[in-house]
């Protein structure tokens, strides 16, 4: 413990004392954050998008008309509710129901809803059935404000215990400290920690910063989100950890780092949503980290969803931080 | 005394490189013992080897008599030649980081005493000169008051000043009755520390034995010095052979009464006769056939 603990307290203060990464870290995602609430504040969004319930094929058969209407986007959905909770936070401009008599649900505060509706009974008369939903819009920026928070995590998660093992390698002070009693996991265990602390820190600041000056919707509870982000962090620093486990090359490590974040950035969700994309698509998201942290944050923060909403993620996300971080651990050499 | 480190048959065998070639070796307790040998002798992976920071290929290493183990490394302390400490970490930070990572250790402010740090204690190890940067490494190496001190080449890139300071703590370490394997390119340095010490070149020990012991072995003569102005056509007359070095002549000799008289008796003038030890850095030149760093 002692040893663990040594270590812990060196690097958080090489951390802390490193002022220019420092002021990075944490100006980065207050930029990030400030600048894409500014740049997406209007909301525009040229394309309507209609949920379906019950079916592509039954749809083109029940309104074909609207289903060839042009810069209209179909996301089909299993789930009804699921569908009606889309349309309640504005997430969703119309949803549609095939699988009975054909219905629609608009929220009586949307304008694109407004329009569909007059788009629909243009096309396709009056055989559908009417139902509103209300619900106040949910801003863009409640929406991407886990991800890019999730993903200023991945990167500082990533790089920052990747590329400082690596160097601690290359410079020899791995060798060092193999030269001592201190043991691998002990080692990763105090960087891990290290690491850890920081992210929650930087991250816990720059959330509630950005909250003075643009009030997040929080529906759900803070512990369940620190809950969630807290093992989202450690399964992110337990990928860099295993990257890092034998490599001495900077040039290596950061190619492998890119290797891992380019993916996640584009894929777990963090920029833009993956409802309407190809399932396979959807499917290779499952396997990121991040991509469970970011659905998570999300549903907690905008739906109020509970603990037990999304314990499929913290399993998820627990059970890889374990098994990525015995992997590494296992594999780890000091030179 | 009893031996401290036993090695037996040691090699260390790299993609076609035979780095350690079968190597034997028996370091007595609270001797300083020198490795000594040109660069790529192969002085730091046996080092390395002994410090059990590698593996060998084949061999035996025996501490105290059993094989290194996790006690090694409580009772060891190690200076590599090359080596990183964590950055924005002050002196005493450091200090206290590594004494953190050992059961026993001595007190702080024994070590800074020890080591002369006392001036240097809240720089950041970044900011240190050479030579104070390896009074910190050293007091790290003796941090958990180790029995056996690995020093690889620690006044390598020092300054003359440095370098004799540094010495002087190598001789107090030594004074409290610690074992200290040292490697170094510094003849100067071997004479002044090591009680014994073994010459490597390609991987194998070539010679070995106590400083005074190799030179009366590979040197049972003297040499004497004289200004080469006119007397080289005398010795030659005289049948005497001589090595020109500069301004001198150089001349060896088994028997130095006998050549002295020689000299005087053909009006040889003697008045400005030195004569020269055989240093290590002669002993050096003649097993390995290279010359030792300036």
């Amino acid at each position: 413990m002692k040893k663990f603990l040594a270590v812990l307290h060196a690097r958080n203060m090489e951390f802390l004392r490193d002022r220019s990464a420092l002021a990075w870290n944490l100006a980065m995602p207050f930029l990030l954050v400030f600048g894409l609430a500014f740049t997406f504040s209007g909301g525009n969004k040229d394309i309507y998008k209609i949920g379906i319930v019950g079916g592509m094929d039954r749809m083109v058969s029940v309104a074909p008309k609207l289903q060839s209407t042009q810069y209209l986007e179909f996301i089909t959905y299993d789930d009804l509710n699921k569908g009606i909770a889309k349309v309640k936070h504005h997430q969703m401009d119309m949803l549609i129901d095939v699988s009975g008599t054909p219905k629609y649900w608009v929220n009586s505060s949307s304008p694109n809803g407004y329009l569909l509706e007059r788009v629909i009974r243009g096309t396709e008369g009056n055989q559908f059935e009417r139902q509103t939903v209300e619900g106040a819009e949910i801003r863009y920026v409640d929406w991407f404000l886990p991800g890019i928070l999730g993903m200023n995590m991945m990167f500082a998660c990533l790089f920052g215990v990747g590329f400082v093992i690596v160097r601690y390698r290359k410079n020899g002070f791995l060798k060092r400290l193999k030269a001592t009693p201190l043991g691998a996991f002990q080692f990763l265990f105090a960087q891990l920690i290290s690491r850890l602390l920081l992210v929650m820190v930087i991250t816990t600041i720059v959330y509630a910063g950005c909250n003075l000056f643009i009030k997040f919707n929080m529906q759900g509870s803070y512990w369940d989100l620190l809950l969630i982000t807290t093992l989202g962090a450690m399964s992110l620093i337990s990928i860099g950890l295993l990257i890092a486990a034998r490599t001495a090359s900077e040039e290596f490590a950061g190619g492998i780092l890119n290797l891992m974040t380019w993916p996640m950035m584009l894929l777990s969700g963090a920029w833009f949503s993956l409802e309407g994309a190809a399932p396979w698509v959807q499917n290779v998201a499952q396997i990121f980290p991040l991509t469970h942290m970011i659905s998570a944050t999300r549903v907690i923060m905008n739906e109020g969803a509970t603990l037990s909403q999304v314990m499929p993620d913290v399993w998820i996300l627990a059970t890889t931080s374990v098994i990525i971080l015995a992997i590494g651990a296992y594999i780890f050499k000091w030179e | 005394m009893s031996p401290i480190i036993t090695v037996t048959n040691l090699v260390k065998q790299y993609p076609g490189v035979l780095a350690v070639d079968g190597i034997n070796l028996t370091i007595p307790k609270g001797i300083c013992f020198g490795l000594l040998g040109p660069n790529g002798a192969g002085k730091t992976t046996t080092i390395e080897l002994l410090e059990g920071i590698y593996q060998p290929t084949s061999g035996v290493i025996l501490y105290k008599g059993e094989p290194l183990g996790t006690r090694y490394r409580e009772e060891v302390g190690i200076q590599f030649q090359h080596t990183a400490l964590q950055d924005f970490l002050t002196v005493r930070e450091t200090l206290k980081f590594f004494e953190q990572l050992y059961q026993q250790t001595l007190s702080i402010p024994e070590i800074i005493e020890l080591c002369s740090l006392t001036d240097i204690l809240d720089r950041d190890t970044r900011k240190l000169s050479g030579g104070q940067r390896q009074r910190l490494l050293l007091a790290l190496a003796l941090v958990n008051d180790p029995e056996l001190i690995f020093l690889d080449e620690p006044t390598t890139g020092l300054d003359p000043q440095a370098r004799r300071h540094f010495w002087e703590l190598v001789k107090l370490v030594k004074s409290r009755n610690k074992t200290i394997v040292l490697t170094t390119h510094y003849m100067e340095e071997a004479y002044a520390l090591c009680d014994e010490i073994a010459i490597m070149d390609k991987g194998r020990i070539v010679s070995q034995g106590t400083p005074m012991q190799l030179l009366a072995e590979n040197f049972g003569d003297v040499v004497l010095q004289i200004p080469a102005a006119d007397s080289i056509n005398k010795l030659a007359a005289l049948g005497i052979q001589a090595v020109e070095t500069g301004d001198f002549l150089e001349i060896r000799t088994n028997h130095l009464h006998q050549t002295l008289q020689q000299l005087l008796e053909h009006g040889i003038n003697l008045d400005q006769l030195r004569i020269r030890a055989w240093t290590l850095e002669d002993l050096f030149i003649n097993v390995t056939g290279k010359k030792a760093a300036a």
